[in-house]
């Protein structure tokens, strides 16, 4: 059998995506479709007064308009579920106005901008309440939560971290702030309703698709049969699509009621405050440490936002719980409740950000101790996982620090800032640790045998971008030894088999373990000679015991190396170079791709990207691509990303880990130290930007 | 959007006749205009298309002028052999502006228009004097990192976002229009913007109706030009200090002349005439050059999170004559 899987082939829908074949939701054809637009809250907090449809509706063209006062009757939202993303969704349903930009109205009209321009005429009066907005202000709104959005505690405690702290060699104590983040997707949220007899499609942008189908057929009270989900194609994801929105939720409701299709995308201004956010956050770390670097202590506590309209409790210190051995350990998340938009996933919520400032303290570790920071991690890499005293399922952070140290050329690096000056530019190198929980989910997979040589894949997953699709028809193709061309893949349809879609890292694993399962039934079933043709396995895969008694991460270190303009502050990242244990990779080629992503974004976090919150409105002021900055070509010159032959076989029938988000995790910090050892600026809030450079300048 | 109508210009004189429809607006490369109208911060009745009049060349007059048509796009701009020769400062500041997809949609005279980047403006849901006179400007009190520390008022402190135009007040441009109540004119770019004051919404000392169908470059002055941008991003991104320098010295490296414009800074783009005339005769060196960046900064008020322009500004001033002092040292 020929190795297929893990071989960095090209993906199977690039030249469908890139000659315009591949249809994504706003896109899709349809017969005489008509077009939604969205109105949104301009207040915060409080309630609709009154509001004027008139203008409006005696626009050219336009065919519905609905406010809180005729949209129809949808399910009630409740605010906990055991799958939040199933939860209903209502849109239009109240007078109450729980954060800037929320839905108020909705206009279809035969075009776009008629939808467009009435959609702007409509006149809404508020009865504006005084919201709180503030993050490090919010009084009694701060709480400290029981757990966190993935259920593990908010808090943990082992031994007396002040003791330590009293007693220690020396000692960090630094206050690290991050931003308000958006996603910005390429694709915006957008969704095209279909309605034909008694059944509903919605073709929408969504990460999961099990999820969504639920959330929509539950709020129109819908049976769950006469709703299908098709998202076949996703213009990124980033975790802001994993909860449907009212793109989705109102054109259904308005292809019902007009029985023509209907489309409706948010604007990219809009997708600020409708969709979910990456929630600003305040975090200490405390570490105190034996003069051989030992370290005696480690502290990580948070305060980050969460929403009165639904709660987030992003898990920013859960990760630290497992990093680097202690005897003493304290971690906390605590959140303030805020008339703001609802935060939500971002690629790696909690490590993206949480690392941003423990991989930062490390490093401050470091310069106080006169020791090396990679060396500094080395003495302090734990046996097992040091709180929960469970063996790690593999680990080998120490292999991706020190082949990284030798790729990157870390012996060159000068430890004293500002020591390497090539003309205009302070020269620094940065390093950091990446660490990302590994998880699974309950999968299920479906293969048919279409002819002797050819198979088809059918699973209710989606590719976001991140070649779910390649990776999948490898698995098929290596199992059942037949070439990848001659396997289909089909995903993102709702009647397709059961699968936790896209997020968190779990999809590849699981489905990719499930239709592991189907193809060696299958496989098993062809061999005794049975079929060929129209032959069919299902497969499954669900975390096991494995889950508990090990504790499972993927791994890895980040090296950066940026020029600091000695009279600007201006900071350019020169190269970078990641490595990473992820388990078996299983396309080289699209893992790459996951990881520099994800690097990229980090040097994002760490030098660009803030959503700014204007504090007397609640609302966020960069809402277009011209001033939400991310990182252009001409800023990331060299990436790269390695990655270490593994087999993780604790982790699914697979070996491998998730890659999506653990390229984020700790690249900002990488570059942040790096901005120090160029010219000696600690920059603890984020991000670093030239005004916060320039008083370190002399 | 709001409806609007739509005709396309087939000469320069039609185009100005058309101008006097209620709401007309000229529309060229449409970069700026078409964001603004899908916010509707712009509302135009009725656009006029220019974009296909003959307003395309760059031609040398016997004068010694270059004559850069209205509608030349920025990418042609800063191609041209003779910008590039003559103007580099010039050339450097187009490239520096945008993307080169916008470059080669945009052009010269829609960026001398193009409008401000602050985020209360493109906002309609927020007070802006600048959009509804009178109303208040969220700015001053708000998130005001990218506004202006030179020229505002308690109505405005909008940056002038353009790195052309700042190039352009060095190199003492002027701008040759049709229409308006004389039918045309020739105006010194130092007269065509108008500080906001208490009129922001009035950005421009143009003339309902009046187009732009040239710049005219005088022969560059003597001495080395450059123009410096510095900005969150290596690229696609608003300045938030730039500086375009001219620097001319005698045999004793002595300031002959100097001409000092900046960007980024101001509620138009900016020339710092005193800071020009302080440097001529001063011993060329990081004395002379601080205190250009000191006087080119000295009326200077920061609102809060723009206060970082200010030190910055002086920096990128005494650096930039620096490069060019070494520059012409070496030859």
């Amino acid at each position: 059998m020929a190795t297929v899987i893990g071989m960095p082939i090209d993906r199977i829908d690039g030249p469908a995506k890139v000659t315009g074949k591949a249809i994504y939701a706003a896109d899709v054809g349809a017969d005489k479709p008509v077009f939604g637009a969205i109105a949104t809250a301009t207040i915060a907090y409080g309630s609709i007064k009154s509001i004027d449809a008139s203008e409006a509706r005696r626009q050219p063209g336009v065919l519905l308009v609905w406010t809180h006062e005729n949209a129809p009757a949808q399910a009630p939202w409740v605010p906990k579920a055991e799958d939040p993303f199933a939860r209903p969704k209502p849109q239009l349903d109240s007078k109450k106005i729980q954060y800037y930009g929320q839905p108020v109205a909705l206009v279809v009209a035969t075009t776009f901008e008629a939808a467009r321009e009435a959609a702007a005429l409509i006149d809404v009066t508020y009865e504006k309440g005084e919201g709180v907005f503030d993050l490090e202000n919010a009084g009694k709104d701060t709480k400290t939560p029981k757990q966190d959005n993935v259920g593990k505690p908010a808090a943990s405690k082992v031994g007396d971290v002040d003791m330590a702290m009293r007693t220690g060699f020396v000692s960090v104590d630094e206050t690290y702030k991050t931003p308000y983040q958006n996603h910005n997707q390429m694709e915006p949220h957008a969704s095209t309703a279909i309605w034909d007899g008694d059944k509903l499609t919605v073709h929408c942008a969504v990460q999961l698709v099990e999820s969504a189908h639920a959330c929509i057929a539950t709020t129109l009270k819908l049976p769950p049969e006469k709703v299908e989900i098709v998202a076949e194609f996703i213009g990124g994801g980033f975790g802001g699509k994993l909860p449907v929105y009212g793109d989705a939720i109102l054109a259904g409701l308005a292809a019902r009621e007009l029985k023509r299709p209907v489309r409706v995308v948010l604007t990219r201004q809009q997708m600020a405050h409708v969709t979910t956010h990456r929630g600003a956050s305040v975090q200490r770390v405390r570490l105190a440490a034996q003069r051989d670097g030992t370290l005696t202590a480690i502290a990580h506590e948070s305060l980050a936002q969460t929403a009165r309209a639904d709660d987030f409790v992003e898990p920013i210190v859960a990760s630290t719980r497992s990093l680097y051995a202690a005897p003493n350990r304290f971690t906390q998340q605590r959140t303030a409740v805020l008339d703001l938009p609802i935060p939500g996933s971002m690629r790696a919520p909690g490590e993206a950000i949480g690392l941003l400032a423990l991989e930062q303290a490390i490093d401050e570790l470091a310069v106080k101790l006169d020791m090396d920071p990679i060396a500094l991690r080395l003495k302090n890499e734990p046996k097992d996982d040091p709180e929960k005293h469970i063996p790690f399922s593999t680990r080998n952070l120490v292999a991706c620090l020190q082949q990284g140290a030798d790729r990157f050329g870390w012996n060159k690096r000068n430890p004293k800032p500002g020591a390497n000056r090539q003309g205009q530019w302070l020269v620094g190198m940065g390093v950091a640790a990446a660490i990302r929980g590994n998880f699974l989910r309950k999968a299920e997979a479906k293969v048919t045998m279409t002819s002797a040589k050819t198979a088809t894949v059918e699973m209710d997953m989606t590719d976001i971008g991140t070649g779910s699709y390649t990776i999948f028809a490898q698995i098929a193709a290596e199992t059942l030894d037949i070439p990848v061309e001659a396997v289909t893949v089909k995903l993102g349809h709702s009647s397709y088999p059961d699968t936790p879609g896209s997020g968190g890292s779990f999809g590849a694993s699981s489905c990719g373990a499930a239709l592991l399962d189907a193809c060696q039934k299958l496989k098993a079933r062809l061999d005794k000679g049975e079929g060929p043709q129209g032959l069919t396995a299902m497969g499954k895969a669900a975390p096991g015991d494995d889950y508990k008694k090990y504790a499972q991460f993927a791994y890895g270190a980040h090296f950066a190396e940026v020029g600091v303009d000695a009279d600007t502050g201006e900071v350019r990242l020169r190269r970078m170079l990641g490595v990473f244990d992820a388990g078996r990779i299983l396309n080289a080629k699209t893992a790459r791709s996951q990881l520099i992503g994800g690097m990229i974004w980090g040097v994002s976090s760490a030098l660009y990207e803030e959503q700014p919150l204007d504090l007397r409105f609640g609302s966020f002021m960069s809402v277009d691509l011209a001033n939400y900055h991310v990182p252009v070509h001409a800023d990331i010159p060299s990436v790269e990303a390695a990655t270490l032959k593994e087999f993780d076989r604790h982790a699914n029938a697979l070996g491998s880990k998730g890659v999506g988000e653990l390229g984020i995790c700790g690249a900002g910090a990488a570059v942040a130290n790096a901005v120090y050892n160029a010219c000696g600026a600690r920059v603890r809030e984020y991000p670093i930007t030239v005004d916060k450079i320039l008083p370190a300048l002399s | 959007m709001k409806a609007f109508t739509f005709e396309r210009a087939t000469d320069v004189d039609a185009a100005v006749a058309s101008s006097a429809k209620p709401g007309a607006r000229f529309i060229a490369g449409g970069t700026n205009l078409l964001d603004l109208m899908k916010v509707e911060v712009e509302k135009p009745a009725h656009l006029i298309d220019i974009s296909r009049l003959p307003l395309r060349d760059i031609a040398e007059t016997p004068e010694g002028d270059l004559t850069v048509g209205a509608l030349v796009s920025n990418t042609d701009l800063a191609a041209h052999p003779k910008v590039r020769e003559r103007y580099p400062m010039l050339a450097r500041a187009v490239v520096n502006g945008a993307s080169a997809q916008l470059r080669n949609q945009a052009t010269t005279g829609g960026n001398l228009l193009q409008r401000t980047r602050c985020p209360y403006f493109y906002d309609v849901a927020k007070s802006c004097n600048k959009r509804t006179p009178g109303a208040g400007c969220s700015a001053l009190q708000g998130i005001n990192r990218m506004t202006a520390v030179l020229g505002g008022s308690d109505a405005c402190i909008a940056a002038h976002p353009s790195d052309m135009a700042v190039a352009l007040m060095a190199l003492e441009a002027t701008i040759e229009t049709k229409g308006g109540s004389k039918g045309g004119r020739k105006i010194a770019i130092a007269d065509f913007y108008r500080l906001p004051g208490d009129t922001p919404h009035r950005e421009t000392n143009l003339e309902p109706g009046e187009l732009i169908v040239s710049v005219a470059l005088p022969p560059p002055p003597a001495g080395q030009q450059t123009y410096r941008k510095v900005r969150d991003r290596a690229s696609y991104a608003f300045a938030l200090v730039s500086v375009a320098a001219i620097l001319d010295l005698d045999a004793d490296k002595r300031v002959r002349g100097a001409r000092l414009a900046l960007g980024g800074v101001g509620t138009m783009p900016w020339r710092a005439l005193d800071a020009e005339k302080g440097m001529v005769g001063a011993e060329a060196g990081d004395k002379a050059f601080a205190a250009a960046g000191a006087v080119a900064m000295a009326g200077a008020r920061g609102r809060g999170g723009n206060d970082f322009k200010i030190p910055l500004a002086k920096r990128v001033v005494a650096r930039t004559f620096a490069g060019l002092a070494t520059s012409i040292s070496k030859g």
